[in-house]
């Protein structure tokens, strides 16, 4: 069983929803993430998603946007990326962490290639956002034969014949996008999700996770009622671009927000 | 190749070209690709379309555009004789109306009311502000923060035509931010809203699309080559950058095995500087905007920054469908440097009257350097794909003139 189903199964018997942030790998330094992916753990997160930063990220709002351009400011590799999580690693062995990024820094450095740095660095799931299940026989294999997860995302716009292709395609949890747009934008609306997560339920029993659009506990807490997984990125990230200047602040804002969903989710 | 193998075949049925091109976009855009493909199958055989497509090609664009001998161009030039495809004398100015015009009929049919566009120089945005304008459709054009400063007097005229030009901030603040930010556009409004494309590139099906909507160029001129001088060219040459009017030119001549075909990249100040724009003859292949293709990419696999004095070949990527053409080894391609492309833009105003755009500046250049190498009694059809009205602050710019 992979860390990422066990985790789920883990949490599904003590009745718990998943919860899930997102930080970009090198923002605002590739020195602080591993200190932050530790604070998140403090802070109550049961998986970890690390953003690989690219140039041209088409699916991001502004917020992650510029973490990305942040992260190139100091050349954020994926060797870097590969870097952070082991290190990581070195104290925690427990919490799953993805990667979520773009095909063309893998395709760069080869599948096969990729696959096997990210297992041997204690990476668990892959989430390449512009890769739908039709482009990624090659890369799922490559991914299955280091055992990794392939994380797929199911979108508001996705019908019944996508929703089974994704489901055959995903291992580990499927990422249902909560709203059509780019990460951060507004205009979540819960019964649109929870009528979409029941639509889904009936192709698959993977857990699912919610993302796109969660910017508070309020929001977090009404998504654990309905998903498996709640995942909040632009709003962790804007409280690091807030800091800028004050880095040392970082850690201790990213906690007291997770911390606030974390109470809010289990209070459901 | 096999004997009966023929090149006009691409792509597959998702849209690949070999190992090029199909379909890389995030989840929410898969099943409004799916939706556009099928209306693209079924109105490029649907007879009533095609015909209200021509007869806006005929009666709004100016089509056929001529076919000009430059007789004073070729013989100061030495060598082979010059033809000019004028697509410069289209309506708006350059070939990418012949595509506008056949998305925006797509749009209608498709009851879209809402219409966005990615631009460069700025000719594309122009083609889309124009058809929205004529369709009554409402119209967002994304533009580089870079190229709105270099593109004025069309950043101008699509306000006039009543589009929102809306300035992109991201990254280089150029083309590619501008795709990035229409498809992020398309993403959220994905339910009343068409996204036309102006080049070759991206998800299919609009490689396939596009460059369907582009070969009324080379057709016409396919055509009106036998009729001025009894036979085919030796040579074809057009500039690329996405690469549609490229392949608008190219694609009818693919199986005649006797033409020499030749696509110009941009070398910006030189390829050996890094400085350019030329992933064909100086990058490799990677993924981004929605298809595999060549790219300008860091060994990170990160876009680079591209550099040419011309704002509509500044793209790090290329149509797949010329990624193709280039491993196959039906298409040469070749890169011009921005000095070069300035030389010809002098000389071909100068010698014929005729002010090409700067992108074209570059297919002139080699056609010139091409020609020299041949005889009098052969042919080289260049395609003139835009006017260089657009320009003429650029080029005053370099000569130290303020107009």
């Amino acid at each position: 069983m992979s860390r990422i189903t066990g985790c789920f199964a883990d949490l599904k018997a003590r009745g718990r929803t998943a919860l899930l942030p997102f930080i970009t790998a090198g923002d605002p330094h590739p020195d602080l993430t591993v200190g932050f992916m530790h604070d998140l753990v403090e802070a109550g997160a049961d998986i970890i998603e690390l953003g690989v930063p690219f140039s041209d990220p088409m699916a991001e709002g502004p917020v992650i946007q510029r973490a990305s351009e942040r992260a190139l400011q100091h050349h954020v590799s994926l060797y870097d990326v590969f870097g952070m999580v082991k290190a990581f690693r070195q104290t925690n062995h427990r919490t799953p962490v993805i990667l979520m990024g773009y095909l063309n820094p893998v395709e760069v450095m080869g599948y096969g290639e990729f696959a096997r740095n990210a297992a041997d660095a204690g990476v668990d799931g892959i989430l390449t956002v512009d890769v739908p299940p039709e482009e990624s026989h090659d890369l799922i294999l490559a991914l299955r034969n280091a055992g990794l997860d392939a994380i797929y995302l199911a979108a508001p716009t996705s019908r019944r014949h996508r929703l089974e292709m994704i489901a055959d395609a995903t291992s580990g949890f499927i990422y249902y996008v909560s709203l059509k747009g780019v990460t951060g934008s507004a205009n979540l609306v819960l019964e649109e999700v929870a009528a979409k997560l029941k639509e889904i339920r009936e192709v698959t029993d993977m857990p699912l996770g919610v993302g796109f659009g969660i910017k508070d506990a309020h929001m977090a807490a009404a998504m654990a009622k309905i998903a498996d997984a709640v995942v909040v990125g632009s709003a962790l990230v804007s409280r690091i671009e807030a800091n800028i200047s004050k880095p040392d602040k970082i850690g201790a804002e990213l906690k007291q927000l997770l911390q606030e969903m974390r109470t809010a989710m289990d209070a459901v | 190749m096999e004997k009966n193998e023929s090149f006009m075949n691409m792509p597959d049925e998702r849209g690949h070209f070999g190992p090029y091109g199909g379909i890389f976009v995030a989840e929410t855009l898969m099943e409004a690709l799916q939706e556009l493909r099928q209306a693209y199958e079924k109105y490029l055989a649907d007879p009533d379309f095609l015909a209200e497509l021509d007869a806006d090609l005929q009666h709004y664009v100016g089509r056929p555009s001529p076919v000009y001998h430059a007789e004073r161009l070729s013989r100061e030039n030495g060598g082979a004789q010059l033809y000019f495809k004028r697509e410069d004398l289209n309506h708006t100015g350059a070939h990418k109306v012949n595509n506008t015009i056949g998305q925006a009929l797509l749009a209608k049919r498709m009851n879209k009311t809402r219409i966005i566009a990615e631009t460069g120089a700025g000719q594309h945005g122009v083609a889309t502000a124009t058809v929205a304008a004529r369709l009554g459709l409402q119209c967002v054009v994304y533009m580089g923060e870079v190229d709105v400063a270099r593109q004025e007097a069309n950043v101008y005229r699509m306000r006039l035509l009543g589009a929102e030009v809306r300035p992109v901030t991201s990254g280089s603040r150029t083309l590619k931010d501008a795709l990035n930010e229409a498809m992020r556009d398309w993403v959220a409004t994905v339910d009343d809203t068409f996204y036309i494309i102006g080049t070759v590139a991206g998800p299919h099906p609009y490689p396939a699309m596009v460059r369907d909507f582009q070969t009324i160029i080379g057709r016409e001129a396919r055509q009106q080559m036998q009729e001025m001088s009894g036979g085919l060219p030796d040579a074809l040459v057009a500039c690329v950058g996405g690469g549609s009017n490229a392949i608008g030119l190219f694609h009818p001549f693919l199986d005649d095995k006797e033409v020499a075909i030749y696509g110009v990249e941009a070398a910006g100040e030189g390829l050996e500087t890094g400085h350019h724009a030329a992933p064909l003859c100086a990058g490799e292949s990677g993924v981004l905007h929605g298809n595999r293709t060549y790219l300008m990419e860091d060994k990170d696999g990160q876009i680079i920054e591209t550099h040419s004095i011309s704002a509509g070949l500044d793209y790090p990527g290329v149509g797949p469908e010329h990624a193709w053409l280039k491993d196959a080894g039906r298409v040469n391609y070749v890169a011009i440097d921005d000095q070069e492309a300035l030389a010809a833009f002098h000389m071909l105003t100068r010698t014929e009257g005729i002010i090409p755009a700067l992108e074209s500046s570059h297919a002139v250049a080699y056609a010139l350097q091409l020609a020299a190498t041949m005889n009098p009694d052969q042919k080289v059809l260049v395609n003139l794909s835009g006017r260089g009205d657009k320009d003429m602050h650029t080029v005053a710019a370099i000569e130290g003139i303020e107009i």
